[in-house]
């Protein structure tokens, strides 16, 4: 079964990464462009059929390794 | 003493901390990631570097290693445990030290001399220091310490802030911040002080040959607070 995973800064942590890709972005005319935010997408493989239990296994990843959550937070986007 | 510095697959300032260590006394032991079991220590040292590539997160890897059970071990049983840019990046990793590394400010890769001013010096790694302003080297990406409001208030109402950035005359201002970092923070302990990490590098600075010699303060200062 996939799992997908999004890793993103949480709302008030500054992403300098994200700032430079929105000037680059605005450089090349994309004038409309507010902001941009960057973020982390992971794509889990992983051998297990009961969809409950891979989402508890990948939630459990994202708290122990995937996600900082002092600064990070994490959405599971679908199995 | 006894120390030991962990060598993880892309740290980059081990053997300098090696030398640094060995000039100021301590019988150093190099030890790698895939050990189990420290050695005997008064001192273990996480070194700079870009452990694990950096990737997924700046020590994050580092943190899931398997020598650092018994780091963790070592440090919650009030060993002397010292963190040097990545390793302060591991630290906080471990959670052994609260907080996050984010990437810089302004975007930059940061090698430069900095001046920091010793906050709290009742500690082994300050106390009796001769010089309560240091010039020290920082070499980084992600050096921009940052943590929530209850993690800051508990840092203060532990004094757990080591040292911060400044100008050379110890005067602490936004100006003298070189990523952003919250409060200046350069350097952090853990409540209990046996546990500091700090993004600039003493190691770099213990040779006339090098730009300075301020980081041989901070060693045989350590040493002297150990012996």
């Amino acid at each position: 079964m996939k799992i997908s995973v999004i890793v993103t800064l949480k709302k008030d942590v500054l992403d300098p990464q994200g700032k430079v890709v929105h000037q680059a972005l605005k450089g090349m005319g994309f004038n409309t462009v507010k902001e941009i935010r960057q973020g982390k997408y992971f794509e889990i493989d992983i051998d297990e059929s009961d969809k409950k239990k891979a989402e508890e296994k990948a939630q459990d990843m994202c708290k122990k390794l995937l996600a900082n959550l002092v600064i990070e937070d994490y959405r599971i986007i679908g199995s | 003493m006894n120390s030991s510095v962990i060598i993880f697959p892309g740290s980059n300032c081990d053997r300098d901390m090696d030398v640094a260590l060995k000039k100021f006394g301590f019988k150093n032991k190099m030890l790698w990631h895939n050990d189990t079991e420290l050695p005997k220590s008064d001192l273990v040292v996480l070194p700079g570097g870009f452990s694990y590539g950096d990737y997924l997160r700046c020590g994050s890897m580092a943190s899931k290693s398997r020598i650092i059970d018994s780091v963790i071990k070592f440090a919650k049983s009030g060993g002397l445990l010292l963190g040097i840019c990545n390793g302060f990046q591991i630290l906080t990793e471990t959670e052994l030290l609260p907080g996050a590394l984010l990437r810089n400010k302004y975007s930059k890769f940061i090698c430069q001399n900095v001046f920091v001013k010793i906050n709290n010096s009742d500690n082994k790694y300050f106390k009796n220091i001769k010089k309560n302003v240091l010039e020290l080297h920082i070499a980084h990406n992600e050096g921009n310490f940052f943590c929530s409001n209850d993690q800051m208030k508990e840092i203060n109402d532990n004094n757990q802030i080591a040292i911060n950035y400044c100008n050379q005359n110890g005067e602490i201002n936004d100006i003298f911040n070189p990523n952003g970092a919250i409060k200046n923070i350069a350097g952090l302990l853990n409540k209990q002080k046996n546990i500091l990490g700090m993004m600039p590098h003493p190691e770099r600075m213990i040779d006339s040959y090098l730009s300075g010699e301020d980081g041989s303060i901070f060693f045989e200062n350590l040493m002297g607070n150990l012996k």
